[in-house]
């Protein structure tokens, strides 16, 4: 299973493109909404908590529809079903894959796109705490809609029509940790409710995802 | 004699045939006694004037766009569990039924919104977890469409339907944390003292109990079409080999 992953993340940095693309990405939309909204701080700090949670998501689902395509395609998702390790296992590997390609850079890089949009002080330790317990989930969640549509043509548009609806319970503990962290409120329940979102998920979605891929390598 | 009898195809032809008219009629019956009752020989509410009776419309139909949410997860279980065809087929049918009831209930909601709360829309915990519910239809029927096999279809479209209901109570809750509400509370619950008053009760339920028969005659229908489209496609399939 460690091979596998360590296989993936290679994949992943070697292959070019999916890697930065999702760094990319985030940044750009972080970049396009002041001038969409306007230049004045007291706006922006406002919507900044969301703003950077939603870029995250995007950021997450523009590289699922990658996480098993390329494998199906040259049919080593054929072998990986038949190896001796779990299918499960190797679902919850390639979440993990993915998580650490994008999930982890979009963390650490959130803070410094936090002061482009003006972040209130006390809010960066929670964007970053939330970042780091939601985008596991995102990651779980996104590989679960990527094996219901891995034998699918164009299955990217639907992909997301698919995962985003299963986004809304993260993002709105994501988001409203960062800003009632950047208010001074309290955060316990919402960090706790992410927290609850993302053991859960990772517990009981690779399950769900392998019966997937199963019925599609049928 | 049990109920799995009537997951043989032939079966459950032929009662549901037998079965149909006096579903639809007693529909007729229940949706003209109920809203005429409500829409002409009900007193103008207090507050309400006469947007009062766009409830005949709007409850039962948000009620009815969960309860089919939670009939297709049943026979999505029962198709998991017991591979029966009707089933699966069940689910089909009865997915952009509930679709239009949601969609039924957001606009007679909007339009009851606006000389009420003056706003047609408000990011109110109940209206967002319709707006969510919606999503939740769309994507459950689109990927009904992308999928050629049917059983790999009605596969699949029954693990979105588990783990989508999951999601979608889970959503149901967060969006109770994230924002309080203009919507009032239950109208009909069993245990409460707030209940709306007789006056209206009696025509609401009625119409609501139109809406069940009228989703159980839609959901007929569909199925009865989605068997006769597979049967057609068996019949074109077999000419084709011979």
């Amino acid at each position: 299973m460690i091979a596998l992953l360590l296989r993936d993340l290679n994949l992943a940095v070697r292959a070019g493109g999916g890697f930065g693309l999702g760094l990319a990405f985030f940044l750009i939309v972080t970049v396009l909404v002041p001038f969409g909204v306007g230049p004045e701080g007291a706006i922006l700090s406002t919507i900044a908590p969301g703003i950077l949670w939603v870029g995250a998501l995007l950021a997450c689902l523009l590289s699922l529809d990658r996480i098993f395509a390329l494998d199906f395609e040259d049919g080593s998702l054929d072998l990986l079903a038949t190896a001796p390790i779990p299918l499960e296992g190797v679902v919850a590997m390639k979440a993990a894959a993915h998580w650490f390609t994008t999930g982890l850079p979009l963390t650490l890089a959130a803070p410094v796109l936090g002061l482009l949009l003006n972040l209130d002080g006390a809010g960066y330790g929670w964007l970053v705490a939330s970042l780091a317990l939601g985008t596991p989930a995102l990651s779980m969640i996104g590989t679960f809609g990527a094996a219901l549509t891995v034998g699918l043509k164009r299955g990217g548009l639907l992909l997301s029509l698919l995962v985003l609806p299963l986004y809304v319970p993260t993002l709105i503990f994501g988001a409203e940790t960062v800003k009632r962290g950047a208010d001074g409120m309290a955060t316990g329940t919402a960090l706790m409710m992410l927290g609850a979102i993302t053991l859960a998920a990772s517990a009981l979605l690779p399950f769900a995802a392998a019966a997937a891929i199963r019925i599609n390598l049928r | 004699m049990s109920l799995w009898e009537y997951a043989n195809p032939q079966k459950f032809m032929q009662t549901s045939s037998v079965l149909l008219p006096f579903v639809s009629v007693l529909t007729a019956v229940c949706l003209v006694v109920g809203l005429v009752w409500g829409f002409f020989l009900t007193p103008e509410a207090a507050n309400f004037g006469s947007t009062v009776k766009i409830i005949y419309v709007h409850v039962p139909s948000a009620m009815m766009a969960i309860n089919a949410w939670v009939m297709m997860l049943v026979t999505s279980l029962i198709w998991l569990i017991r591979r029966h065809h009707v089933s699966a087929l069940a689910a089909r049918a009865a997915a952009p039924i509930g679709l239009t009831m949601t969609v039924i209930a957001l606009i007679t909601g909007a339009i009851w919104g606006e000389p009420m709360w003056g706003t047609y829309w408000a990011w109110d915990p109940r209206l967002t977890s319709f707006l969510i519910l919606f999503l939740f239809y769309l994507g459950y029927i689109a990927l009904w469409e992308a999928i050629e096999n049917p059983d790999a279809a009605a596969d699949l479209t029954s693990v979105l339907c588990i783990v989508g209901s999951v999601f979608a109570l889970l959503s149901r809750y967060a969006v109770n944390f994230w924002n309080q509400g203009l919507h009032q509370g239950a109208t009909l619950s069993l245990d409460k003292e707030e209940n709306i008053s007789d006056v209206y009760w009696l025509p609401l339920v009625i119409c609501i109990a139109g809406f069940v028969l009228l989703f159980v005659t839609l959901v007929l229908v569909r199925t009865r079409t989605e068997i006769r489209a597979r049967r057609i496609k068996a019949l074109v399939a077999r000419e084709r080999m011979g």
